[in-house]
Order: structure tokens, then sequence, then C-alpha cells
């Protein structure tokens, strides 16, 4: 017992929890930003997978991976442009149009993998993200294991977190972003442009999704694996929603999920005569149980997954 | 001056044409109704003042300039400001939120709500809307809500304001605040286009008049030099008796009687109060109350779409209480449901379906459907309760309301009830449906039924029941035979009578 204990309280899971955070949580705070503006993001997995491969490519046709990560974010805004072109402009089911955008993705990674690297299953190695220390906090003792060394993505994601918060409670962007959320008529007849701020909202969700794959492939390991989001979008959305829709609780959501997943691969070095699948099962098990609960109380944006026309 | 001049606007939806041809002035400073029935055309045609729709046809002038206002945002711009008749309000947002989103006060890029609720309360003192700046929209009441959206159009500034359908939600005494504030932006030199289809409303606040019958203007009157009579004739077309003449009458046994009844919802807030109502033969009775006071869970209770947690409901002296919705409807139980599209009818079925809802097995045979029975029995319902379509076959939401709801009200008073439950039996229906339902109620009444109407208008009550009980927060507050409109509201409002 005092063995699991010492794992579930032992500094290098809250520091593993951290780096398997990360993908978790740019894409939770895309849907944040996506489901604020009404549209459901079942998309957040393929985008995702775009983003850890447009990543690699660009590290692997530049040798710089911070070329990568630009390619991914860019990659991302298309991404995000096309599916608010499909829910916004066409109409389509939301739920529809994020399985399809998921299922294109992952055909399309897949597919480009065979033709780039001659093989279906991975890419070759390519530069990945190096880390940096931070000469003062990586000195202090508890935090600087925590903080002190990280390559920028993991910093970014901190920035991101409380910049996403900032935007969507303190400034007239993210006021009238939530009014189309929860009334797009109110915002209509208030002036508000209400499309071009969901583009927007949108582009930015892919662009942040594009960050976390680039950490998925970049900042991980060193290279593309097929279908190597493995669900994390749909894991992301969930963190969403347990967030409260909300930046920083996306944030807290998305560290639990990744806290019981690092807890989960240290146990299993344990040898506890436990079989090792029912182990892995358990950040599974929590996130369910974790879902159904938040479920009942949470209150989404009342006109999410509803189209709004503005033409007349 | 005309402050607002329109020039031959139509506007047509598919085939209807909602607007045609309409030419209207309004002048600078005054309080101007749109009078009309529903589907009159009201609606649309502010709608395309307000940027909303954009019109097929013609031109508006607002200061003698033509403009071409194809978005809220340019009506904004040009001092037009809409109070709609469903709040544009987000519940979860405070009412400061409300008021300033789409041009907030800015400092450093950030929302400065400091200067927001200062700007806020400035408004609110100039015309006595009283609001609290920190409230969130969902806690405060229907009259607060109203007086955030009055403050949303104030805040852009607005010197004309469109106000549709106000009073429709309000208590007697909202509406006489409401009143004094149009009275008070009439003085600040405010121009108010004021929608209504109340007669009352109109002869009350007005200073002109504009009749719109079947998208086209009837006339334009002072109102000074009108009557209600007058106006009511040229909003249906013909003469529209007022009030209806109710007999006296004794009433007979009990049908209906709800005996220490109470409901709880979610986390067991009590959603019905030890409710004891009963309804005899021959009688209506009426329960009043501003919309959410439990007038809906009464309704469900006593049609068996809801189980209760304590009490009991006879009909004619035998317990019904764990009965089902199809047991009760076999024992008499008529039901006019107070959202008819959502619980009344299915929309996108045709009249005859309809018509025979709810009592189809007596329409079929060895599990099929008679169609010549189901035919022959439409057209008789049809006929007698002056259904306007054109076929059988049209679906029920080709209609209007006022003959949908007809629709409704012939299918549960034909099935020979003993007990009618009808719950808002006008909602949205014209003059000249009301007073047919109306009647078709007190003929009811006169074959010794039992009705028990539970209704938002006051007129109604007045005029067609016979003892009226008060709803307050799921609670049964007053029952007498009379009352006053003042009397009523206060009651309404959780006020004693002193």
């Amino acid at each position: 017992m005092s063995e699991i204990l010492d794992v579930i309280f032992n500094i290098n899971t809250f520091s593993a929890a951290i780096r398997i955070s990360v993908p978790l949580v740019f894409a939770a705070i895309g849907g944040v930003f996506s489901e604020r503006v009404g549209v459901i993001n079942l998309g957040l997995e393929g985008m995702l997978l775009g983003g850890a491969f447009s990543a690699v490519l660009g590290s692997y046709l530049t040798g710089n991976p911070y070329i990568g990560v630009l390619l991914a974010m860019f990659m991302g805004a298309i991404i995000g442009f096309i599916f608010a072109l499909f829910t916004l402009k066409f109409e389509a089911n939301h739920v529809v149009a994020g399985v399809g955008l998921n299922i294109l993705l992952l055909g399309t990674t897949t597919w480009l993998m065979q033709i780039i690297w001659g093989s279906r299953g991975t890419s070759v190695n390519v530069t990945g993200l190096s880390e940096i220390t931070i000469p003062l906090i990586s000195s202090i003792p508890i935090i600087g294991k925590l903080f002190g060394s990280h390559n920028i993505l993991v910093y970014l994601m901190f920035v991101v977190v409380i910049l996403s918060w900032i935007v969507l409670f303190r400034t007239p962007f993210g006021l009238r972003l939530r009014v189309i959320g929860e009334h797009p008529k109110a915002a209509d007849t208030l002036g508000i442009k209400i499309r071009k701020i969901q583009y927007t909202s949108l582009i930015f969700s892919g662009v942040l999704c594009g960050l976390g794959g680039a950490y998925l492939s970049l900042g991980h390991l060193n290279w593309f694996s097929m279908n190597m989001s493995a669900g994390r979008g749909y894991m992301a959305l969930a963190a969403n929603i347990f967030g409260g829709w909300n930046p920083l609780g996306a944030f807290g959501a998305s560290y639990l999920f990744a806290f019981t997943d690092a807890l989960q691969m240290r146990m299993q070095a344990l040898n506890l005569n436990v079989p090792n699948e029912i182990i892995q099962m358990v950040p599974y098990i929590l996130t369910i149980l974790v879902l159904a609960g938040a479920m009942i109380r949470s209150r989404p944006p009342a006109a999410l997954g509803k189209h709004y026309k503005t033409s007349r | 001056m005309n402050i607002i001049e329109f020039k031959g606007i139509t506007k047509t939806f598919g085939s209807l044409t909602a607007n045609s041809n309409i030419d209207l002035q309004i002048k600078k400073g005054e309080i101007h109704c749109l009078l009309g029935e529903n589907g009159a055309g009201k609606t649309t045609l502010v709608n395309i003042l307000f940027g909303l729709y954009n019109q097929d046809k013609g031109e508006i002038f607002i200061a003698g300039k033509p403009c071409d206002i194809n978005t809220p945002h340019k009506a904004i711009e040009l001092g037009l400001g809409m109070i709609h008749q469903h709040f544009m309000l987000v519940d979860r947002l405070t009412t400061t939120e409300n008021i300033i989103a789409g041009e907030e006060p800015m400092k450093n890029g950030f929302v400065d709500m400091t200067r927001a609720k200062k700007q806020v309360r400035k408004i609110s003192d100039e015309y006595h809307l009283s609001v609290e700046p920190d409230a969130i929209v969902e806690n405060i009441s229907v009259g607060e809500q109203q007086r955030v959206e009055i403050l949303k159009v104030l805040y852009r500034k607005a010197k004309i304001l469109i106000f549709d359908e106000p009073t429709a939600v309000l208590t007697p005494q909202e509406v006489a605040s409401l009143f004094k504030i149009l009275n008070k932006l009439k003085a600040g030199g405010k121009t108010i286009i004021f929608i209504t289809h109340k007669l009352e409303e109109t002869m009350k606040i007005s200073d002109r008049v504009t009749v719109l019958r079947k998208g086209k203007v009837i006339d334009t009157v002072n109102t000074s030099n009108t009557s209600p009579k007058e106006l009511a004739k040229m909003m249906v077309g013909r003469e529209v008796l007022l009030r209806v003449e109710k007999e006296k009458k004794k009433s007979g046994e009990t049908v209906l009687e709800i005996r220490n009844v109470s409901l709880y919802g979610k986390h067991k807030r009590p959603l019905l109060q030890n409710i004891n109502i009963s309804v005899n033969q021959g009688e209506i009775v009426g329960i009043a109350g501003v919309a959410g006071n439990g007038q809906l869970e009464l309704e469900e209770t006593i049609a068996g779409l809801r189980k209760i947690q304590a009490g009991q409901i006879l009909l004619n002296g035998e317990d019904i209480t764990g009965k089902q919705t199809k047991e009760r409807r076999g024992k008499g139980l008529s039901h006019i449901p107070s959202d008819r599209l959502k619980r009344g009818l299915v929309p996108s079925s045709d009249l005859a379906k309809n018509i025979i809802l709810g009592n189809h097995n007596a329409f079929s045979k060895k599990g099929f459907l008679q169609r010549d029975k189901i035919k022959k029995y439409s057209k008789n319902i049809i006929e007698k309760f002056d259904i306007r379509c054109r076929s059988l076959q049209d679906n029920v939401d080709q209609l209007s309301g006022g003959n949908q709801q007809k629709l409704v009200i012939g299918r549960e008073l034909s099935t020979n009830p003993v007990f009618i439950l009808a719950a808002q039996p006008t909602r949205g229906v014209d003059v000249g449906a009301i007073e047919f339902i109306h009647q078709n109620l007190l003929e009811i009444r006169k074959k010794n039924k039992a009705v028990l109407l539970i209704s938002a208008e006051l007129e109604e009550l007045m005029s067609l029941a016979d003892r009226i009980l008060v709803i307050y927060e799921g609670r049964i507050v007053s029952e007498k035979k009379k009352y006053t409109r003042e009397e009523l509201g206060l009651l309404m409002a959780g006020e004693k009578l002193g």
C-alpha cells in the first residue's frame, strides 16, 4: 500500500502529468473557444492529428523543429477554417462535420506519410524540440523539478491558459463571443458581427490544436505515427466540458486526466499482482465517473449545436 | 415632422404576403401604435425597419432621407432601438454585460466595468428604470428584464424606440409602470412605435394608431378621435363583441376535485404546494397568475403528465391520482394544452389526423383506420368550429395560430367530455378567434360541463370565470367570485390585500 502512495505523491508523477497534459490542454482550450461560439467541436481529434503531422513535416523539410511548430499552427488554422466553413456557412450538423473532419485527416495524414516517407506506420526520425532550462526557477527544490526544464510548448501552454481566460472574461471580444454562444439573435440585434467572431474563434481553435499536435510529435517523440492522437481530442472535449467551458477549468480537468494516466504508467512498473490491463483502465474509468458527475450539473452555452442564420 | 416614412413596403415569404404596399408616417415625439391581429404584418414591418428583414419593394425615409437598412447594426447607427417581444437577453450574464455587449467602454483593451456600471446607473436614474447593475439576468423579474432591454436601447443612444408587444408578459402593475416609463421617454423627446393587439392599451397610451389587417394598412387615426369598438372593427373587418354575455347559472355537483396536491421538482424544490381546487358542473373556475408560478405544473398534473408526491385527484368522485392520461381521457377529461404546437398538435401532419388525435380508436376497425369515417367527422368539425383551411390534406403548420387553436378546441370539445382543462386557450390568437373561443367555452358551461380555465389574460378570467383562484409560487393564495383588476394584480405579484 505504501508503495502505491509513494507513486501517487511522487514528484515525478506530477512532473510527468504536466508533460502528458500539454496536448490535452491546448485542444481543450480550442474546444472552449469553439463551443463558446456555439459550435460543438468533435473535430479536435482530427485537428490534433493534422497538427502532429504538419509539425513533423516542417521539421523534416527544414531541419528546424520551430518551423515545424509554425507549420502546425498554420495548418491548424486552415483546418479550423474548413471546419468553420462546414458548420457555419453550409450549416452541416456539427457532430457529423466533426467526425467527418477526423476521418478526413486520419486518411490524409496516412496517405501523405506513404507518399513522403514510403511507410504507412511511422515517419522517419526528425529533429525534435529541445528542453529549455530556466536558470533561477530550476534551482528551487520542488518548483524547479516541476517547471524548471521543459520545451517551449509547455511554457507556451501556461501562457495560453492565462491569456485565454483574460480574453474570454475581460475583453470586449470575449464578451461578444460569450453572447453569441448563449443567444446569437441577441448578439445580432446588438449589431455584433457574429460570423466574423465565430470564424476567428474556430480558426484560433485550430491553431491551438496545431500546437497540441506539434507537442505530440515533436515534444514527446521525434516522429509521426498513424493515428497518433489516439482519442486525445475526444478526451480534450470532455475536459472542456468538465472544466465548465472555461480555460482554467479545462486546464484543471486536462491535468487530472493526465495525472491518472501518469499514475497508471508508473503503477504498471510496481508489479502489484494485478493484471496490467486493469491498471490501464483506471484513467478511463475515472474519466467516465468524473464526466457522469460533471454532466449532471454542467450547463453548456445555451445555443451550442444550433444553427443561426444571419442572412436574410 | 415625419421622423419615419414607409413608402410602398412589400415583403413576401414564399406564397404569403406579409406586407403589401405599406405607406405609413411616424411623427417625431409621438407614441404611435401599430394595431392588428396576429399575422397582420406588424412585426414583419418593424423587423424591416430594424434591418432584421430586407423588404422586397419600397423605401424607408428616416428624417426625410432615404435609408437602406440591411442590418441591425445600421439601424442602431440611425438611432433606432427595438425592445423585442421575446427578450434578447443572455440569462447567465449580468444586466450590465447584457447592456454593453457590442459597445463596451474600454480601458487599455479591456472592458471597463466600473465605467460601464456608472453609465448604466446614469441612464437608469434619468428615466426611472431601476435595474441592479450586478444582477444575473435569470434571477430578476420579467419587469426588470424588460427595463434591461430598454436600457440596452437607450445606452445605444436610440431616438426611436420600437416596442414589440411589450405588455404580453407583464402583470397589470408592471404594465402601469411601463406606461409611466413610456410617457417619460416621450417627454424626453423620444419617438415610440408600440406594437399591440390590445385595444385597451392602444387607447390608453397612444397619440395615433395605425391599424393593419392582412398585411395592409387600413387607416391611421388620432387616438382621441376613435373608440375601441371602431378600432376592433377595423382590425377584424366586421363588428366584434368585445364583452361576452354570460347567463346566470347555478352550479351543480362537483366534477373535479383536487385535494392537498403537492409536487416537487429537482432538488426537492416545491412546484405545487398543498393545492385544493374543486370544479362543479356548469361552472368555469379560473386560475390567475403570472407565468411560471405553477400553472404549467398544475396543468400537467391534472392531465396526468406528471406524478404528484402528495394528495389526490378525483374525477366524478373516482380517484384518478394514479391513472394514466389515456384512462383519464377515457373517463371524460378533455385538455386544451397551453402550448398547442408542442402538446396539442402534430404540426407536420394533416388536419384530419390531428382532429382524431387521441380518439383514433373510435375510427379504426381491425387495426386499420377508416378513412371515410375520419373524413366525414373532420369535415363536420372544421365546419362547426370555423377552421379556415384549403383542404383536409393541409398540414397543421400551414394554418394561422387562431385556426390551429380552433382545431384543438374543436377536437377537445367534440368528444363529449365531462371536464375541460383549458390552459391559455386564447394565447397568441387574434380578436376574432378569441371571441369565438370564449363563446364556445360559455356554450359548454351552458351544457352543464365543468371547466378549469388557466389563463394569463385577466380580462378573459374576469369575464368568463364564475370563481377565480390566484396561484403564486405554487400555492393558491386567494379564492373569490369577483376581483378588481388591481386586486388580481397585487395577488399575482405575491402581495396581500390590505
